[in-house]
């Protein structure tokens, strides 16, 4: 499928989206309460059949708090974004994706150590790279006065 | 003194645990695995990575993009040229900025080299996991001759920061051609003994062969990509699904196999060397006239939205992701490193396989520890 027939197909599985025909990808941003099953849509629908996570990506958008997904078929050869937000910034959290595709583990306990995001249904959560002690370095509001120079 | 044997660690019906680096030779860096073993079965392998975290995504966020190239060659230090070239490239995409066909050829045949070199260290390397010692002196011996032509060009031997957004940052040394052909016809000659030495040898494919076995399904759900993921059957070659640089305009193979090994990892490794020089030959006289950089303005400001560029490391897929504000630094930057997603199938990879090849799965995944950390 091309962009726009994907973005229209995905339109009728899930009415609750919001569709953006970027440049190199279809991007879908969806609510977070509604991520998991379509995903799982996306994963097991023989007309996607998005079975390839290929980035994970954690985003501090400045307000709001975002995941986002990239996602390739192999058998198809087509990709997709999909983008979830939340303005939760003290307690954010989103379904995990663990289930549908495994590589998600790392990725989403990545996101959780750089980011301080939440994955509800991760089988084991916890920091990747970092100590306990840590901050959430990836977060816009960081600070380290002595590790980062600030004009 | 009777109560001690009853307890013993090696009395099959109990679990325990070892420390497997971050100093172990075999994992060729600081990469941590708490091993839980049932005598010599392994039960569950569990990474503690973190000890070479540099933060380089989030330093990325406060340096421009001609800054960040030199960042990149410190992630995957053996493919440092593809590394380079994955940023270069996702600038270029978002300034539209069309570049001449000299530079394409020259980062193909960068991009090639670097490969066969990574290519030889595995196999020096994993071929010393496996106790033969001899492979790590030929790989060596060979890979110096990569490097040395490398130096010549670039400056650096490993860590070369040549490709820079609009082009390279110096033209190819007046020898370049000259020398790399000698160097493919030395190595076609000198692949041969590799294979003698120990694709042939029963130990070394006692110790591989039905070890550490990855399904098609798993290696894509895991994201498992390069040589990896071809051993597989898994067709993910960036340079032939999404061609970019001068991999559109050459004939070669992508390597596939069905059984997904330790064995056929390594195998897939050696054929590659032989597609890349396949490639070197056919570009290595065709290197076309013309500027070796485009002018670019002396500050780089990319437009304001999200780019994605994905290349073909010699460990799998790297993806760059770049979300761009309008200003001279991004926004955000993201490296979807191939070892990092490699090593998260290592737990699937060796359960139920004695300790003893957790080295050798470990080995044949090839994984280098700065590019999981960042």
């Amino acid at each position: 499928m091309n962009k726009t027939e994907l973005g229209d197909f995905i339109k009728s599985l899930e009415q609750d989206c919001e569709i953006n025909e970027g440049k190199q990808f279809t991007e879908i941003s969806v609510p977070a309460g509604k991520l998991h099953k379509l995903a799982e849509n996306l994963r097991s629908n023989e007309e996607t059949s998005f079975d390839f996570l290929f980035c994970l990506s954690g985003v501090d958008y400045g307000v709001d708090l975002g995941v986002v997904y990239h996602l390739r078929s192999t058998k198809l050869g087509h990709s997709i974004v999909i983008k979830v937000r939340t303005s939760d910034r003290v307690n954010p959290h989103f379904d995990s994706v663990t289930d549908i595709w495994k590589t998600a583990d790392f990725h989403e306990r990545e996101v959780y150590d750089l980011l301080g995001i939440k994955f509800t249904g991760h089988p084991d959560l916890r920091r990747l790279f970092l100590d306990n002690s840590w901050g959430f370095p990836l977060r816009k509001d960081y600070t380290d006065d002595i590790n980062i120079v600030t004009k | 003194m009777e109560e001690q044997v009853k307890k013993s660690p090696l009395d099959e019906k109990e679990e325990y645990i070892i420390n497997m680096g971050p100093q172990h030779p075999s994992t060729h860096g600081v990469l941590r695995l708490v091993v839980s073993l049932r005598g010599e079965v392994v039960r569950n392998v569990e990474p503690h990575l973190g000890y070479v975290h540099r933060g380089i995504e989030k330093m990325c966020e406060s340096i421009t993009y001609p800054q960040i190239i030199h960042l990149t060659d410190r992630m995957d230090y053996l493919s440092a040229h593809i590394n380079n070239e994955a940023v270069s490239l996702a600038v270029e995409k978002a300034l539209e900025i069309d570049i001449p066909d000299r530079i394409k050829v020259i980062r193909t045949l960068m991009s090639e080299l670097t490969r066969i070199q990574s290519h030889q260290l595995f196999w020096a390397t994993f071929g010393m996991d496996l106790g033969g010692l001899t492979c790590f002196f030929y790989g060596l011996r060979d890979r110096e001759k990569v490097l040395d032509i490398f130096e010549e060009t670039c400056g650096g031997r490993m860590i070369v920061s040549y490709n820079c957004p609009g082009g390279l940052m110096y033209d190819i040394h007046p020898n370049f051609q000259k020398r790399v052909k000698e160097f493919i016809k030395y190595f076609r000659k000198t692949l041969p003994e590799y294979d003698q030495l120990l694709t042939g040898n029963v130990i070394f494919r006692e110790r591989t062969i039905g070890i550490g076995n990855l399904s098609l399904e798993d290696a894509i759900s895991y994201g498992v990509t390069g040589p990896s993921g071809r051993a597989s059957g898994f067709s993910c070659d960036v340079r032939k699904h999404e061609p970019y640089s001068a991999y559109g305009r050459v004939y070669f193979n992508e390597v596939l196999y069905s059984e997904g090994d330790t064995y056929h990892r390594y195998l897939a490794r050696i054929e590659e060397m032989r597609e890349s020089m396949n490639i070197i030959d056919q570009l290595i006289d065709n290197i076309p006239e013309g500027p070796f950089a485009v002018k670019m303005k002396p500050i780089i400001k990319l437009p304001e939205g999200e780019y994605y560029q994905r290349v073909e490391t010699a460990r799998g897929e790297l993806g760059v992701y770049i979300i761009s504000d309008g200003n001279k630094n991004p926004y955000r930057v993201k490296f979807r490193s191939p070892n990092f997603v490699n090593l998260s199938a290592l737990n699937h990879m060796a359960k139920e396989f004695k300790i003893a090849d957790l080295v050798a799965i470990g080995g044949s995944l090839d994984l280098v520890i700065p590019d999981i950390d960042r």
